[in-house]
């Protein structure tokens, strides 16, 4: 278990390695001057050029490169021969000049609320999904499966821009059940918390509850063919412990894989729930980013998004050996 | 006089008239249309048939595992006394496992991947009888130890994959008679093993049901296997018995061509056989659409000998000789004259 361990993270950091090369290359590839982008209108070339020095700009790629994964270990020193010289301590992602910021410290601000309201969503859809579709798988054939089905079928064609808006207009505008929403953080205060986030919850979690509601169904009904359910039947247990302890146990186990990896995939940030109910997470973040072509950000941004999901490719899979005694190694 | 409410006395096990028939988009599938057998206390059937033929599902009805809601069940099973297909849920459940047991054919799919083998052998004990965990443990041990595995006390924690499939074969015996069940149903135990493993199996199933005095059902296809085990066969096809007798009879004497035609296709290996295997041609029919005749009526060599009578009534399953039934059209005589010449045939001698 522990050499498989080591391997994984070893190949983990390898492929982390090869990202942050594709990532950095395939950016500096894009059209348009990020130098220019600097300073408004009225600029002249000679601040232009002062500017390109200062970011490093003029220097090759690959020497950007190795001044940026220098700067992720030892920190660096943006226009250090300029009399005002930017400290970047380590680990230094880069260096927004638009937001005149440093990337980490931006990512670091607006990474809680992305997290809250991933998990928020990903608590409800995993519930409201599983949940439902063990409902539907149960009663497979009769009308509350239809009835299941139908709601999976209708949540997974409504885009969540519409429901998002949908709901606006009426739980905020219309009715008035909930202020508008303006976030902060739940210690701070809870009440206002739950109040922002609920829509935002509800509107990322509908897609995938519907995906999840079928998933499940379809997994469980799979299960209550197997062989090994027939034989917990033929034990003479009674029907409740068949289907929990033998059917949904192994039933739900593929479930864990897909959930943690969605789960991944939204920690990056959910850029239209947050737009739409202006949650200052990542996705807006990254969205700003990419508007005002602020480089620096949108290159850590897909690298700490894609940290993300390949750590949690390996807690997904270290889960399952858990889970599952036949994938258990060494 | 008889005074009506007089018990009858009924076989250990009797099965009067089941049909087992799941409805489905294309009809309704009669996998079992009126299959009536019994077996008394200690003795073994063999029910034998090619897939399709309703077996299993005779199997399954008996344990209790038709889904009621997907299938109807009709007819009645007798069991010690006790009408099964009528009981309560839970009161089937109280004998499952208890007094009537199965194993399966498939070892590594039956036992769940997830669980150590001997929890899975000691929540059988834990679901009929109040006994604490550690002495719970130790009876598996015991069982385990019984059925021959080697060193119980390290494989009581494997799990199903790390063990064999003749191992899990042993696993499943020992789990099926943890609770020193009355009647143990055997569903192909052994057609997912090894050749070697297979004659291990089924003498450790004869060994326990001698010590334990177990009715045991034997469900196969292969009736080389068949012979050394069973007392009765019953010989299924298309949801019907056609052919029950003593095992020792029907190998010496069968009469419905079905068995004749069974019998040709067990290779054997001490004779030279004249010919190539004779098997029966064609497939068996759909469950959905049976022929309007005698159901074996398409394949059967000798159906033009009948009159025409198989190609539009279905013959009844009648007493050829003592306890020997026939389920044909053929005349006896010419059943009988038929059974010779194939066994002749299948001796090595000339036709």
């Amino acid at each position: 278990m522990l050499a498989y361990l080591v391997r994984r993270i070893v190949g983990m950091l390898l492929l982390l390695f090869l990202l942050s090369i594709t990532v950095f290359f395939l950016f500096s590839l894009l059209p348009g001057d990020p130098a220019r982008l600097t300073c408004g209108k009225s600029c002249s070339p000679q601040i232009v050029e002062a500017n390109r020095h200062r970011l490093g700009l003029d220097e090759p790629a690959l020497t950007q490169y190795t001044k940026f994964v220098a700067g992720l270990f030892v920190g660096r020193t943006y226009s250090a021969d300029s009399p005002d010289p930017i400290e970047c301590s380590a680990p230094c992602l880069g260096y927004s000049f638009t937001r005149r910021e440093q990337v980490l410290s931006l990512i670091a601000r607006a990474a809680p609320v992305t997290f809250w309201l991933a998990i928020g969503a990903f608590l409800l859809w995993l519930t409201v999904g599983i949940s439902l579709g063990i409902f539907a798988a149960l009663r497979r054939g009769r009308w509350p499966d239809r009835v299941v089905m139908g709601i999976s079928m209708v949540g997974y064609s409504l885009p969540s821009f519409f429901i998002g808006l949908v709901l606006i207009f009426f739980v905020i505008i219309k009715w008035g059940f909930l202020p508008f929403p303006s976030y902060v953080s739940p210690f701070e205060n809870p009440v206002q918390f739950f109040q922002t986030m609920l829509l935002p919850w509800i509107t990322l979690a509908t897609l995938n509850a519907a995906f999840y509601m079928r998933l499940t169904r379809n997994q469980v009904l799979e299960v209550f063919g197997e062989d090994y359910v027939r034989t917990a039947r033929a034990k003479g247990l009674p029907e409740r412990r068949v289907v929990v302890k033998h059917a949904l146990r192994a039933g739900l186990t593929p479930i864990v894989t897909a959930a943690g990896l969605d789960l991944a995939y939204l920690l990056g940030g959910a850029i239209i729930s947050e737009n739409i109910f202006s949650l200052p997470g990542l996705g807006s973040l990254a969205i700003g980013s990419v508007i005002q072509a602020d480089l620096p950000v949108i290159t850590g941004i897909t690298l700490v998004t894609a940290t993300l999901i390949i750590v949690m490719n390996l807690v997904v899979d270290m889960l399952y050996a858990v889970v599952d005694p036949r994938v258990r190694v060494g | 006089m008889i005074p009506v409410s007089a018990p009858v006395e009924r076989p250990f096990l009797t099965v009067d008239d089941l049909a087992v028939a799941f409805p489905t988009e294309d009809g309704l599938v009669r996998a079992v249309d009126g299959v009536s057998l019994s077996v008394e206390k200690g003795r073994t059937l063999a029910i034998v048939g090619e897939s399709g033929s309703g077996k299993s599902v005779t199997a399954q009805a008996i344990m209790g595992l038709v889904d009621k809601k997907a299938a109807q069940v009709s007819g009645e099973i007798w069991l010690d006394g006790q009408e099964l297909i009528g009981l309560p849920q839970d009161e089937m459940q109280a004998l499952m496992g208890s007094e009537i047991a199965m194993i399966f054919q498939d070892p590594m799919s039956s036992l769940h991947p997830f669980y150590r083998i001997g929890d899975q052998i000691v929540e059988a004990i834990r679901a009929h009888r109040s006994v604490g965990r550690a002495a719970a443990r130790q009876e598996v041990l015991e069982m385990l130890r019984h059925v021959g595995i080697p060193a119980p006390e390290r494989r009581i924690d494997a799990y199903p994959h790390q063990l064999s499939g003749g191992m899990r074969q042993r696993v499943m015996i020992a789990m099926a008679l943890i609770n020193s069940p009355a009647l143990l149903i055997a569903d192909e135990p052994t057609t997912a093993l090894d050749v070697t493993v297979q004659a291990q199996i089924l003498e450790l199933i004869q060994r326990l049901q001698g010590e334990f005095g177990t009715t045991v059902i034997l469900i196969t296809h292969d009736l080389g296997i068949v012979a050394d085990v069973a007392d009765e066969v019953a010989v299924m096809y298309g949801g019907r018995i056609v052919e029950l007798a003593s095992a020792a009879e029907l190998y010496t004497q069968p009469e419905m061509p079905y068995t004749l035609g069974l019998l040709s296709s067990v290779p054997r290996m001490d004779q030279k056989l004249p010919e190539r295997l004779d098997p029966i041609r064609g497939n068996p029919p759909s469950p959905i659409s049976l022929p309007k005749g005698c159901v074996f009526e398409p394949r059967c060599n000798y159906s033009d000998r009948t009159g025409g009578a198989s190609q539009t009534t279905r013959p009844e399953l009648l007493e050829s000789r003592p306890d020997h039934f026939v389920r044909c059209h053929l005349p006896a005589e010419e059943r009988q004259r038929i059974s010779k010449e194939v066994l002749r045939v299948l001796d090595g001698g000339a036709p």
